[in-house]
């Protein structure tokens, strides 16, 4: 039953859809066609998709092992931006450095860049109790700050003609692709193996064990040994750690350089996939699919239909209502009460 | 030398810097007093930004356009609340949602708004008392809604202490079991303080869009919804100071940008950055507090309440 909760909220967004366009003086069928259908009969923007996809889907597991353990990190995009300015130090600080560990060193930066801005909420909750999600969120806007700082001020190309933009890093700094030409990065592939890993370990180590325990029964937690401060930091650093992979592949795979705006919200999208994908690290890689397709269709929207991009983010957050939604309606029977027959029915019991 | 018409401008600054804060956290202060965490704020302000910029636009009356505003956020609360309260879903997921939801659509709404002028909320001058000099321009030459946030602070701080609503609200908010049992309405009592705080929030919008910057530009709501959440905090519930509060994380970003005015070499990023970062330490420092924090937290919030009969 827990498969219909996504799809029920998917028809749901899709009406929505139709009615928005309609209102819009825009033919839905044709607009839900350029926006759903569309991106995917074409190769190269099946590859797009993919490549969209891989970064949501890299957040979005390290998420979901967060939210079962109910440990609510939503500093994601703080995340994956301090990975990618991490590992971009390297390429960027040393351009003419050219050896088969600089793209290893970068990617294990990245992850630690995402690790150590992850440990700061998780550090700040266990050891004062303050509240992880206004501090991973305040750290994510202070995030983007330093970013916009580091590529308008110290890291800011020479020859850029003022242009808030790094030097491109060389070939030596640039994630290799999976098919010759195209867009597909190696990147791809960690999203796939970190999904893999996460179902395995949820469901077969004491540690996905504990989560479980942790989100579900915390005095049971407690009383089984399990550490709830063990668990709030090692979630967050996963996660963190997750987040910077997926922003330093998306600089060193895609964009090339570091610029103001290396993200579309990614970070707060994958918080959509994780519950699209019922915190399921496999199910979350289909989501991230939908989610990435909702932000190709939402280009092609633009160019084609001159409908503003900015529609697409409002698909997905009515997408997130509507998945909670849904989930309650699957999760309880409902049962209209009229207050004369709940008086009968007192009587009745009395 | 003290030059006094520049304290007073920046004063004024300050002023316009502290208002929507201090309007969406009553708002917060007021669900959060009745049980409801609402993380909601942000895209609530957001929608009250721009509806409050459409209004103004469409009928060129700011009044219409303050109006608006608070409709704008209250109606953005209502599937909150229609989740959270009448279905029991989980209250940090919806808000969530509802901020993601709120920023998208307020940058659908606001997109035909982006770079057209807007209309700024009038100055009340007050003949006389206006043109005393420093007190005046800062005490009795503010707009409407400034007042209005000082007056609201204070009818909150008695409706909640001095009014039998008020005792009602924090008994659902403390013991929503026993509230019920009394023959209090549990779930009324959170639908009106949920479209309450969302109104107030609607109005914190429609001050950043009217007041603060006269104009739409997308996400101006900067984070500072969930500056108001955390202020919240930072007074333990009470309206006199979140006031305090939200006046403090005024003069924050004010002064930053008057000392690199001032020839401090800081980059403006870093000074962007620090209600930020002042809102982690300030987080840090009143959560190290705990015997406070039990002392005032409502008991159930963010506890869903199920009726069993």
């Amino acid at each position: 039953m827990s498969v219909l909760s996504p799809v029920i909220a998917i028809v749901m967004t899709l009406i929505l859809g139709a009615v928005l366009f309609t209102a819009l003086g825009v033919n839905p069928a044709q607009a839900l066609y350029v926006y759903f259908v569309e991106p995917v009969t074409q190769l190269w923007s099946l590859e797009e998709l993919v490549v969209k996809a891989a970064p949501l889907a890299l957040i979005a597991i390290g998420l979901a092992l967060c939210y079962r353990a109910n440990v609510w990190n939503i500093g994601a995009e703080g995340q994956f931006t301090a990975g990618a300015i991490f590992g971009s130090a390297i390429p960027i600080l040393l351009p003419d450095w050219d050896s088969w560990m600089v793209l290893p060193l970068m990617l294990i930066l990245g992850v630690i860049g995402g690790m150590l801005y992850a440990a700061i909420p998780a550090i700040l909750k266990n050891r004062f109790g303050a509240n992880e999600i206004l501090t991973s969120l305040m750290l994510s806007y202070i995030a983007l700050l330093v970013l916009d700082w580091l590529v308008r001020g110290p890291w800011r190309d020479p020859g850029s003609f003022n242009f808030p933009q790094s030097v491109t890093f060389s070939d030596a700094a640039t994630l290799p692709l999976l098919v010759s030409d195209g867009r597909l990065h190696v990147g791809v592939l960690f999203a796939v193996l970190a999904a893999l890993i996460a179902a395995i370990r949820l469901s077969f180590s004491v540690q996905g064990f504990a989560i479980e325990v942790a989100g579900n029964a915390p005095r049971a937690a407690r009383f089984s040994g399990f550490s709830q401060k063990r668990i709030t930091l090692s979630v967050f650093l996963i996660s963190g750690g997750l987040a910077g992979l997926a922003g330093i592949c998306e600089v060193s795979g895609v964009l090339n350089q570091l610029r103001p705006e290396i993200s579309p919200g990614y970070g707060f999208a994958a918080i959509i996939v994780a519950f699209l994908g019922r915190l399921n690290p496999l199910a979350i890689l289909l989501a991230a699919l939908l989610l990435a397709l909702s932000y190709i269709g939402g280009e092609g929207a633009q160019a084609e239909l001159a409908v503003s991009s900015t529609v697409t983010r409002l698909f997905q957050g009515f997408l997130l209502l509507m998945i909670l939604g849904c989930d309650t309606l699957i999760a309880y029977k409902i049962r209209l009460v009229t207050s004369r027959s709940h008086a009968s029915g007192e009587a009745a019991r009395g | 030398m003290v030059d006094w018409p520049v304290v007073a401008a920046i004063v004024l600054t300050i002023v316009t810097a502290s208002t929507p804060l201090l309007l969406a956290a009553l708002g917060e202060v007021v669900a959060e007093r009745s049980g409801v965490l609402n993380l909601g704020v942000e895209g609530m302000m957001a929608i009250g930004a721009v509806s409050g910029f459409a209004a103004t636009h469409a009928t060129g009356s700011t009044f219409a356009g303050v109006i608006a505003s608070a409709i704008g956020g209250m109606i953005l609360a209502v599937p909150f609340a229609v989740l959270v309260i009448n279905l029991s879903v989980n209250q940090v997921a919806t808000g969530l949602s509802l901020t993601l939801f709120g920023l998208g659509a307020s940058a659908m709404i606001g997109d035909k708004y982006v770079g057209v002028p807007g209309i700024k909320l009038p100055q009340l001058h007050i003949p006389g008392l206006s043109d005393i000099p420093f007190i005046g321009p800062v005490l009795f030459g503010q707009d409407g809604l400034v007042y209005f946030s000082v007056v609201l602070t204070i009818a909150i701080g008695w409706f909640l202490t001095r009014s039998r609503g008020g005792l009602v609200l924090r008994a659902v908010g403390d013991n929503h079991d026993s509230a019920h049992n009394l023959g209090l309405s549990v779930l009324g009592v959170r639908w009106a303080a949920v479209l309450f705080g969302g109104a107030c929030a609607g109005l914190g919008g429609g001050y950043l869009s009217l007041g603060y910057t006269p104009l739409w530009t997308e996400n101006m709501t900067a984070g500072r919804g969930w500056i108001a959440v955390a202020l919240v905090v930072f007074a333990s519930w009470r309206p006199a100071r979140v006031l305090v509060g939200a006046y403090l994380f005024g003069a924050v970003t004010i002064l930053g940008f008057h000392a690199q005015g001032m020839g401090l070499a800081i980059p403006s990023q870093f000074i962007s950055a620090l209600p930020y970062l002042a809102t982690v330490v300030v987080l840090v420092i009143i959560s190290g507090n705990k015997a406070m924090l039990r002392a005032n937290t409502p008991a159930c919030l963010g506890k869903p309440f199920v009726p069993t009969r």
